[in-house]
């Protein structure tokens, strides 16, 4: 492949991307909505269009010709840098997300810690809205943030070193090749670590209160903080932090498939492998973490972090020993073997 | 000096404004905010029976900085009133408000002669677009109001009117 070919297919790559994560968020939202009304046995947005369908685009009009407001008392550098860190490093992670065999923008060796790098990042966005606002509520919100995405994120990188230790890479291409079929996929591989589910459910968890999601969203609990963190955004800024919400759900899910459910490998010997299966689990787990939202209550403050740190950690660090047990006295069991 | 012929304009925005008026009578995002029994309707009417989410106007946003439509429902006290004046001036334009319920349109029952500690309609504060009555307003009457206001943004109705 000479240069110029692969200026372009960056190129297309990196429209491409944007598009999917914009048109996600926008259709995440009319899903969660009707997600939403059925769960509550009501309809959802259903005048707008077929079945509701023109309502993101209404939405999108609305948002983006709305007054942009700057208060006069917020850092002015900020308030406006916030939105685009929370939502940059989202779009940016889905450069290593291999969505089938041959799709995927950039395969390099570290995909893996590449995606927990930017993951970071997301949280330092939230701190600086909350900052910049110079709004008590914002300020709490933020901090509450950071409390909870630093508790969160020890149980998951713990799973996922277990992972990389199975699976003897950091390149998600690689591990999902590692998984042809539905018994080899790592949620079912016992013969490697016998916590294996447990590790999936972990990871599950993780990434739900990592993206603020309820029963973990105490960073927007309306009844305490008003809007949390975005409270003094309108228009547009608002819709950056919720598309950058969106993106980092689909990340999270996206790796969750990718680490345990066999990535874009076809579960079914009769059906070809490809993008569809990706894309088919992807939105699965999408639609469990909508359901959680919409079935449980938020948590306390408290309830979360004793969960991260009484619960979530020392499984994932038996989970750890044991799986480091069972490579040092079964080596052909697990890897990629 | 016969006809004048007007030239045609080479830019035009009857057709953008359109666009705009339809996107946002479609997505009126009202504010999380009850004042009295009149809240307990709109409650009611977000809720399953009634479901204000079939026209997009379900997302009760808590920031006013997210709001497009303020639903004054119920009566305003004297004392509440420097609020609710602060949450209207802190809404980004567009804006829009519906005065749900009699007290929020006249004061209604505690409105009488001598009366020292209510605001005798939500438009002694701020302009008010849709007048809702009744006490309190069944919640297809706040459905019915937003439907007269998307007709306001839009100069469209979106259902035939029903005939008394």
């Amino acid at each position: 492949m000479n240069a110029s070919t692969e200026v372009y297919r960056l190129i297309a790559f990196l429209v491409g991307l944007i598009a999917f994560a914009a048109l996600n968020a926008a259709y995440l939202v009319w899903l969660e909505r009707k997600v939403c009304g059925h769960i509550q046995r009501r309809i959802g947005p259903k005048e707008v269009g077929p079945y509701g369908l023109l309502q993101p685009i209404a939405d999108g009009i609305k948002l983006m010709t709305k007054q942009v407001m700057l208060p006069p008392q917020v850092d002015p550098v900020l308030f406006r840098i916030a939105p685009a860190l929370v939502l940059i490093p989202a779009v940016m992670s889905f450069v290593v997300i291999p969505f089938s065999e041959n799709l995927v923008a950039r395969e390099i060796n570290v995909g893996l810690l590449m995606v927990f790098a930017f993951a970071s990042v997301n949280v330092l966005g939230l701190l600086v809205g909350g900052w910049g606002s110079a709004n008590k509520y914002a300020v709490i919100s933020a901090a509450r943030c950071v409390s909870q995405n630093v508790a969160y994120e020890i149980p998951m990188l713990i799973t996922v070193i277990t992972m990389v230790m199975i699976t003897g890479t950091m390149n998600l291409n690689e591990i999902v090749m590692q998984q042809p079929d539905i018994t080899r996929w790592y949620v079912f591989r016992f013969t490697a670590s016998p916590l294996a589910p447990v590790a999936f459910i972990i990871f599950f968890i993780c990434s739900l209160a990592e993206t603020n999601r309820a029963p973990f969203d105490l960073g927007e609990a309306e009844s305490e903080l008003i809007a949390g963190f975005h409270t003094e955004y309108s228009g547009m800024g608002f819709g950056l932090f919720f598309m950058g919400e969106y993106a980092n759900i689909v990340i999270g899910t996206s790796l969750a498939t990718i680490l345990f459910l066999g990535g874009w490998q076809s579960p079914v010997p009769f059906i070809p492998g490809g993008w569809w299966w990706f894309l088919a689990k992807v939105y699965f787990l999408i639609f469990c973490v909508m359901w959680i939202r919409w079935t449980y209550p938020r948590t306390t403050l408290w309830g979360l972090l004793n969960l991260s740190w009484k619960i979530l950690i020392p499984i994932s660090l038996l989970n750890l020993l044991l799986t480091g047990g069972m490579l040092k006295l079964m080596p052909l069991a697990g890897g990629a073997g | 000096m016969g006809k004048e012929s007007v030239p045609e304009a080479i830019v035009r925005f009857a057709p953008l404004d359109k666009l705009l008026g339809l996107g946002r009578a479609n997505s009126l995002w009202p504010m999380t905010f009850g004042l009295a029994c009149c809240a307990i309707e709109m409650m009611a009417t977000g809720a399953a029976r009634f479901d204000l989410a079939r026209f997009g106007a379900e997302v009760f946003r808590p920031s006013p900085r997210q709001c497009d439509v303020m639903i004054v429902a119920g009566t305003i006290s004297k004392k509440m009133a420097p609020a609710v004046q602060t949450l209207y001036d802190q809404m980004p334009e567009p804006k829009w408000v519906i005065a749900m319920g009699n007290c929020a349109i006249s004061g209604g029952p505690f409105s009488f002669k001598g009366q020292y500690g209510i605001v005798e309609g939500a438009d002694k504060l701020f302009p008010v677009d849709i007048y809702i009555p009744g006490c309190p307003p069944r919640p297809e009457a706040l459905i019915e109001g937003i439907l007269e206001l998307e007709e306001k943004i839009t100069g469209k109705r979106r259902w035939p009117r029903v005939e008394a």
